[in-house]
């Protein structure tokens, strides 16, 4: 079921846990499937003794797709129109997330009508990891 | 860059919405997606991001015969006059990261679909962090399908900096 314009308001949210405690599994799991195998993601010791980071960290991309969901599982399937991220802090193993999204305005786009959204993700610290917007198509 | 030629195939991402652990079935399950109202299975958002696969100079993927800039013996295989010469890696001396994306969708990309894509250079920026200078380089990547339609437009923002970083200051 898609997300209907006449029962959607500026402000209406949703929250959705992404991930508890964040894997390197997972992160080696993503480069496989993106194919973005920059061993600052899959390769502890050269994260750590070449690049100089504490451990390896997550794709930003990796952030920006498991936090889509929160906007799909609300909107519906293939309902987005534009989808942006910035990424602003890194993620690392053993991180928890959780994305919110909230709604800042309904609108008319060529007589049919959508919404836009801004979206954030943040870590068990409660820091933002990434921030982001999206508009999506809505039914009447 | 010019990625030439990437078939979207079902098994890519199938294999994609389990790295980004989204169990929706609309991406795995031809069955159930042809029940929905999309009529069949779709690629997850930025699913797209995948074409570096058939990308056959992309430079964050291990190439038969030539080295590697990961560990294996040492803990990089890249030789200090190099070092720092490729995008997209990492040395105390600076780091390629990605600061921002952006898609825009004209429509859905499904299995079957064979999309070829095109990256031009967008604006160039720079900025002083905490730990020393940043430079901000956009780039605009078309995917056409084979009727030449547009089917998504992604924006990029990478950064190189000049001593690993915290993300807070990009």
């Amino acid at each position: 079921m898609a997300l209907q314009a006449a029962t959607t308001t500026v402000g209406d949210n949703r929250e959705m846990s992404l991930v508890e405690d964040l894997t390197r599994t997972q992160i080696v799991q993503y480069a496989g499937a993106s194919g973005d195998f920059n061993p600052l993601h899959t390769d502890e010791v050269y994260a750590k003794q070449v690049a100089g980071y504490p451990t390896v960290f997550a794709h930003g991309m990796l952030t920006m797709g498991m936090t889509a969901r929160v906007l799909t599982d609300w909107v519906g399937d293939g309902r987005l129109l534009r989808y942006g991220a910035r990424f602003i802090k890194q993620v690392w193993p053993g991180d928890t997330l959780t994305a919110r999204a909230e709604v800042t305005a309904v609108r008319e786009v060529d007589g049919q009508p959508v919404a836009d959204f801004t979206v954030v993700t943040r870590n068990q610290a409660d820091e933002a990891v990434l921030t982001g917007t999206a508009t999506a198509r809505l039914d009447p | 860059m010019t990625v030439e030629r990437f078939p979207v195939e079902e098994g890519a991402i199938l294999l994609f919405a389990r790295a980004v652990g989204d169990p929706n079935l609309v991406y795995s399950d031809a069955g159930y997606a042809a029940t929905t109202e999309v009529g069949g299975l779709i690629a997850p958002p930025t699913f797209i991001q995948s074409s570096a696969q058939f990308d056959p100079d992309y430079p964050l993927r291990p190439k038969l015969g030539q080295a590697w800039f990961g560990s294996g013996r040492t803990p990089t295989g890249r030789s200090a006059g190099t070092e720092g010469a490729s995008g997209g890696g990492g040395t105390k001396r600076g780091t390629g990261l990605h600061a921002e994306q952006e898609y825009e969708y004209h429509r859905l990309v499904r299995p079957g679909d064979v999309l070829r894509s095109e990256t031009r250079p967008g604006k160039r920026w720079e900025k002083q962090g905490r730990s020393g200078k940043l430079v901000f380089s956009e780039s605009i990547t078309e995917y056409r399908d084979e009727k030449g339609e547009l089917v998504v437009t992604a924006r990029s923002v990478g950064v190189i900096t000049e001593a690993p970083v915290s993300r807070e200051e990009s």
